[in-house]
Parts: structure tokens; C-alpha cells; sequence
């Protein structure tokens, strides 16, 4: 019963062992891909260990407080960031195996050639609430 | 509709229809069938006897789906040679679903989703908003508890300690939806309690009595930690206190003692001392040396090195500590709270911060993160 946050990046985490951009897969492997990402989801919701998901676009942009009166200052998108977010899940789990067995599941997507990108997922706990023990 | 009063009653209707020879997961679904019926309509025609109605309602329609049912035909015959229902002491059905609940085959999240749905009558909606995941997802958590335990027979006792760990689960949980989860442990383990001659159900009651009892003193208004030892005890809850203490006396009078006791014995310490400096900590260290005993665990170890701090100065505190894993959630936390105590601020300014980084949640965060602060001697400036 703990929260873990599941992050893809599109860069920024080390490379996959199956390191092909996906622009250059075949139509077939992009669906398989995309299927594989979809029954994850629908199978986690199945065993109650979802909470949501969703893809981000690759743009962003900085924004920051520029002192009374005055518009928020933006910037970028950052062509050069280092570190970029493709898509999050969170999932609800009974302990941080079940999560890292989860994310490795995940990261054995299909890529090119129909084989396991074997890509890096960030796996980060939420914080939880205070038990009501503690003392 | 009196809806604590269905609540109350949900556990026992389910208990009978169990009892009588129903699979779990049909008798659940049949009585979420009765619920319905009654909110439509109780409000307009009261029912003389609520418990009577819902069984009656609820056993027409488990049989009614048991017929619909072709392919469970045989089912059906073997339904006919059941003994006709008579009274029965409700208590008794209600604690077989404790057992059934806290399965040993069940994770400890489908436990205690089904024990809350099961034995306390929530909704899966609340039960969903209480954990802060959506009602699909905990309606699938709950309906794959059900099949698991479907085919389990009521035909021996389960063990009394699952059941109670199910419930300590609850009582620990963070609430945030309309369900005040802590309330909610409390009022099982008391009916838990009340049918079984166990005293670990009485010292897990007092525990929790003894704790929800200081409640209102551990947040200050801005939803930061307050420690045990700058608390207002002028906002403990007295009455609340004195149930847990004479609870636990009866226990601990019968002689056989478990880690609940054990464990609700410091808290009672802890709520007996007029003042943080009065607490008989010598008192605490031997309630540790018995927790230790019985559980082994290294996070009792680690409390038992903070009340040695306190008994024996922080250099006794310290040496306990050092036979202990530095691993230990919260390790970080006592080592700095000791060496402070000790004199080092500066190792203690350094642990803090160390402590913050691994704190489990928000609110411990912020609190050593002040304590940090505060030895960096910035605080308050």
C-alpha cells in the first residue's frame, strides 16, 4: 500500500539496450508498442495496483514569478535539457518489489525489430501520510 | 435511514448468509443487492426488524442469482439440504468474516479493503477515497479478494494475530476521504474484541485507544508534527486514555502477554506522565526489553535505544544504537536527536538533515528539517 511514480523519459535517463529512436521502427513495431503500453495499464487496473497515467508532450516551458504587478517571466522550451518526461504512472503497490518488478515489466515494451527496448524507468516513491503511530 | 446502523449490521447479514452455505463472493454481492433495496426503501417503509430484512432480502436474491445460475445447478441441490436458518448469536458470524478477511492468501492491501467492505460496511467508493486511488481500481482490488477467498470454508479458527495486523494496518493508515480510518479500526477492533477470549484484541484496542487518545496534540493548527514531548497534554483525550489503561490492565492481568500489549504498556507510560521530563522511562526500556523478546524486530531495538537515551543519558542511548543497523528507517533521526542531546551539534545538524532526505512523508520532513535548522542557528531569526 505505497504509492511509487513510474517515469519514462525521453531523454535524460541512460540509454536502452535496444536504443533505436522510435521514428525508425515499422508501423507493426510502433502498435506493438503501443498495445504493450495499453494492456500494462488495463492489466494493472485489473489487479487494483493503478492509479493513472498519462503521456506528456515532449515541449515545455520554464515559467517564474517576476514580482508584484508584473507578467510571470517564460522561457524555453529548452532545446538542450538534459532530462525530458515522456509519460508518468503511478501505481499502488504492496512493496517497493512488486513496484520494481512493475517497472521492469514495463521496460520490457517492444521497440525495433519486436524486441524489449530494456529502457531506464525512474521509479520514485511518493511520499505517504503520517501513520498515526510514530512515537 | 440510519446509515451507521446498516453499517453495523452488514457484517452480521453477510455473516449469516455465509453461514448458511453461500460462496462469499455471491453472499457479499447479495447483500450489496439488499443495501440498495433498503435506501430505496426504508425511508418511506421503516422495517420493524432492520437485521431480520436485510437477511430475508438478502438470501432471496443470493438464491434468486444461485438459480439464475444454470450451470450452478447442482449448487442449488446441495443449497436445498442446508438446515433452515434459525437465530444465531451474530457476534459469531461477524468474527468468522474476520478471519475469512484477513486470509493469510490475501496481500495485505486486498485484506484490508475487504475487511473494511466485509466487516465494516463501507462502500468501495469510500473505502477508494480513504486510500486515494480511483473506485475502479479498489473495486478490482475487492472483487479479486472475493474470488480468492471464495472457496475458503469456515471450519476452523484462523489466527488471531493476521486478523490483528489487518486492523493495526487499518488504524495506521493516513485517512483522506470521508471515512476517518483510525475511528473506523478502532470500532472493529472493539467488536473483535468484545467476541473473542484473546487478550491481544484488548491490548491492540488499548493501543489504539492511547494513541487516537493524543491525536488533536500531534498537529499543531498549520499541519506540522508536534513530538510526543512538547505536546499539550491538557488536549489528550482523558476518557479515552482511561478506557485504554483499564483495557490493558485487564489484559496484561491475564498472564499472556503479546507485542499489542506490549506495545499499548509504553503507550500508556507515555499518557500517565503529567510531563514529558516525569515519563518513568526505566519503566519504557523494561516494556522494550519485553517487545524485543517477543517480535526481534530491529525498529523495536531502535526505539528501545532512544528510551535508554532517556533512562540512562544519551552516551547509553548512543552505545544501543551502535549495535544496530544504520539502515534502519529513522536511524538517522534517534542518532541525531542523541548526539544533540549529547552536546554534538554539529554531527547532530549533519544527521538531521541526513534523516530529512530519508523521512517517509511530508510532515517528518519539514520536522527534521527545522531541527536542522534550528542547530545551524537560523531559525526563528
Amino acid at each position: 500500500m505505497a504509492k511509487y511514480l513510474l517515469l519514462k523519459h525521453y531523454r535524460g535517463a541512460p540509454a536502452a539496450v535496444n536504443d533505436v529512436p522510435m521514428e525508425q521502427w515499422t508501423p507493426e513495431e510502433v502498435s506493438a508498442h503501443v498495445r504493450y503500453m495499453r494492456e500494462f495499464a488495463a492489466r494493472l487496473e485489473a489487479t487494483g495496483e493503478f492509479v493513472d497515467g498519462q503521456a506528456l508532450a515532449p515541449e515545455g516551458t520554464f515559467v517564474r514569478y517576476d514580482g508584484e504587478g508584473r507578467p510571470p517571466v517564460t522561457d524555453g522550451p529548452f532545446a538542450e535539457t538534459k532530462d525530458l518526461i515522456a509519460g508518468w504512472m503511478v501505481i499502488d503497490v504492496d512493496s517497493y518489489e512488486r513496484a520494481v518488478e512493475l517497472a521492469g515489466e514495463l521496460s520490457a515494451a517492444p521497440g525495433a525489430g519486436g524486441k524489449p527496448i530494456h529502457e531506464w524507468l525512474e521509479l520514485r516513491p511518493f511520499y505517504a501520510a503520517p501513520p498515526t503511530i510514530t512515537e | 435511514m440510519d446509515e451507521a446502523l446498516v453499517r453495523s449490521l452488514t457484517p452480521s447479514v453477510l455473516g449469516i448468509l455465509v453461514r448458511r452455505g453461500a460462496d462469499f463472493a455471491a453472499a457479499e454481492d447479495a447483500v450489496q443487492d439488499a443495501l440498495v433495496e433498503a435506501v430505496r426503501t426504508w425511508p418511506a417503509d421503516p422495517p420493524r426488524d432492520p437485521k431480520g430484512w436485510l437477511v430475508a432480502v438478502a438470501w432471496r436474491r443470493f438464491l434468486d442469482a444461485t438459480r439464475a445460475d444454470t450451470a450452478r445447478r447442482r449448487r442449488e441441490d446441495s443449497l436445498d439440504g442446508e438446515p433452515a436458518p434459525g437465530p444465531a448469536p451474530g457476534v459469531d458470524d461477524t468474527l468468522q468474516l474476520y478471519f475469512l478477511c484477513a486470509h493469510p492468501s490475501l496481500t495485505p492491501s486486498s485484506a484490508v479493503a475487504l475487511t473494511l467492505r466485509a466487516v465494516g460496511g463501507l462502500t468501495t467508493g469510500q473505502i477508494a477515497r480513504a486510500y486515494l486511488v480511483p473506485e475502479a481500481t479498489m473495486a478490482q482490488r475487492i472483487s479479486r479478494a472475493k474470488r480468492t477467498v471464495s472457496g475458503v470454508r469456515f471450519d476452523r479458527p484462523g489466527d488471531v494475530a493476521t486478523v490483528l495486523r489487518v486492523l493495526y494496518l487499518v488504524f495506521n493508515e493516513g485517512y483522506s476521504g470521508d471515512v476517518d480510518l483510525a475511528a473506523e479500526a478502532i470500532r472493529l477492533t472493539r467488536q473483535l474484541a468484545a467476541a473473542i477470549d484473546h487478550p491481544e484484541p484488548a491490548g491492540l484496542l488499548a493501543l489504539m485507544l492511547l494513541h487516537h487518545a493524543r491525536r488533536a496534540a500531534r498537529t499543531a493548527p498549520d499541519g506540522s508534527l508536534v513530538p510526543l514531548a512538547e505536546q499539550d497534554r491538557g488536549r489528550w483525550d482523558t476518557g479515552a486514555i482511561a478506557e485504554g489503561v483499564a483495557i490493558l490492565q485487564a489484559a496484561l492481568a491475564r498472564d499472556r502477554l503479546g507485542e499489542f500489549q506490549a506495545q499499548a504498556a509504553i503507550a500508556a507510560l507515555h499518557a500517565d506522565a503529567p510531563t514529558a521530563e516525569e515519563t518513568d522511562w526505566v519503566q519504557v526500556v523494561e516494556w522494550y526489553d519485553e517487545l524485543v523478546r517477543l517480535t526481534g524486530s530491529p525498529v523495536v531495538r531502535l526505539n528501545r535505544a532512544v528510551a535508554v537515551g532517556e533512562a540512562d543519558g544519551p552516551r547509553a542511548g548512543l552505545a544501543a544504537l551502535a549495535a544496530l543497523d544504520d539502515s534502519l528507517p529513522r536511524y538517522a533521526a534517534v542518532a541525531a536527536h542523541l548526539h544533540e542531546r549529547d552536546g554534538d551539534l554539529a554531527t547532530a545538524a549533519r544527521l538531521y538533515v541526513e534523516a530529512a532526505h530519508k523521512a517517509p512523508n511530508l510532515a517528518e520532513r519539514a520536522h527534521l528539517t527545522r531541527q536542522a535548522a534550528r542547530l545551524n542557528g537560523r531559525s526563528g531569526r
